[in-house]
């Protein structure tokens, strides 16, 4: 792995992670001011945070 | 109520035998660090390799002799005609097998042909092997496991079945455990997902397919060493199996939708016929990348906490990274179901996508 390499994978996991947590605190928020949707928000989450993973776990390969 | 605890101790015990021969697997046999670092990180890129023989664990004795405890599988090429043999003429990858005139060796894993009983493998610049590489079917131990889990499952729902006929349709004993999980794959995955008139064509796919993963993952962190999901060839096959199902079964109005998008401009149609295309490629290769990668990675943190025990060696350090390990091999619990899960919905939106029908009104 060069510098470039380790920088790129840097910057996908700090994106990735931005994404993840900003669907994961609308989550809460939306779970706070809706407590009986609860099941419906959470996979609605799960699903949307898979998608960003699956982005930034091909960016990686992509970088390595 | 007695029941319950009596389960205590021998979940304990499971507990910690797990951990000890986790220790035992990564235990090094040399005293210098940077040793040390080497032969840990050489250890986690042989368990993440796919092996022709099963082995539990591997010790080297103080005379530097490597002794192994496991068993051979059947090695199965086809190479100018079928050649079967034990994988015990490899003896660990240590020597050239010779088999009616032909020698083979393994290198990283994989089988190649070279040319003699001393014959070597030849590397070029990238350190890809030049050798010959013959058609190769062989049982590996990932086989192996799949075709455990398969046995494994078809027992467990057998025995459901069975005693679903028995009872009249009450769930008993291994009914009881899985009938919750069963009914949460067809109420919250497929019936919301695929809708109430398909779902059904779908739920023999997507229960296998969640528990086969589920239980390989939860497999993949017991010290057997198995670790299926952590080859992207399996991950492969499944998520070609869901594209396969999506193109098969898909309606009418899928293909137009993808092809000639109702309710946009003609040039706007043009744009978006090939990207809708390469949609459907993407998204089955995004379920492949994403359990391969999340399992690998996963099993990479593990195997390098237990091995920075051995690197730290004091009282602070160790058990430092013992508690990471504990609190990480809890986390990945989770993911094992967690990935299953996001496979199986994944798969079922799809589907869903696939046998959606639209009303069309007047304004798409």
């Amino acid at each position: 792995m060069t510098i470039p390499n380790i920088v790129g994978a840097g910057l996908v996991v700090i994106g990735a992670g931005i994404g993840i947590g900003k669907i994961g605190g609308s989550a809460m928020e939306a779970i706070a001011r809706q407590p009986e949707a609860t099941g419906k928000i959470q996979t609605a989450m799960l699903i949307a945070a898979a998608l960003i993973e699956g982005i930034g776990f091909a960016a990686l390969f992509a970088v390595s | 109520m007695r029941r319950k605890t009596s389960l205590k101790p021998i979940t304990l015990l499971l507990l910690l035998i797990t951990f000890v021969s986790y220790a035992k697997e990564g235990a090094p046999s040399s005293d210098s660090k940077a040793d040390k670092e080497t032969e840990i990180k050489e250890y986690i890129q042989h368990h993440l390799q796919d092996s022709y023989d099963f082995t539990l664990f591997s010790w080297t004795t103080e005379a530097g002799e490597h002794k192994y405890f496991g068993f051979p599988l059947p090695v199965i090429l086809w190479d100018n005609g079928l050649k079967v043999f034990s994988s015990s003429k490899f003896h660990h990858g240590e020597t050239v097998a010779e088999v009616d005139g032909n020698y083979y060796k393994v290198h990283h894993a994989k089988i190649y042909k070279v040319d003699g009983p001393n014959g070597e493998i030849v590397e070029d610049d990238h350190h890809h092997a030049t050798n010959e590489k013959p058609l190769d079917f062989s049982i590996t131990k990932n086989v192996t496991m799949i075709m455990m889990v398969f046995l494994i499952m078809f027992f467990m729902f057998k025995k459901m079945a069975s005693a679903y006929k028995k009872n009249g349709g009450m769930p008993k004993g291994m009914g009881r455990l899985l009938e919750p999980i069963v009914l949460y794959v067809r109420d919250d995955i497929a019936r919301p997902n695929i809708g109430e008139k398909h779902y059904k064509r779908y739920m023999s796919y997507l229960l296998t397919v969640f528990f086969f993963v589920w239980i390989v993952n939860l497999f993949g962190l017991t010290p057997i060493g198995m670790n299926v999901t952590n080859n992207i060839a399996v991950t492969f096959c499944l998520a070609i199996i869901t594209y396969l199902i999506t193109t098969f079964t898909a309606k009418k109005d899928y293909w137009k939708h993808i092809f000639w998008m109702p309710g946009v401009p003609v040039p706007m149609k043009i744009i978006l016929a090939p990207i809708e295309l390469l949609g459907t490629i993407i998204k089955p290769f995004s379920l492949m990348i994403r359990l391969y990668a999340n399992i690998t990675a996963g099993h990479i943190v593990l195997m390098s906490l237990i091995g920075m025990m051995f690197i730290f060696k004091n009282w602070l350090g160790s058990p430092l990274s013992f508690v990471l390990a504990f609190v990480l091999g809890i986390l990945e619990l989770l993911v094992a179901a967690l990935q299953a899960y996001i496979f199986t919905m994944l798969s079922a939106l799809y589907f869903g996508a696939a046998v959606e029908e639209h009303d069309h009104h007047e304004a798409h």
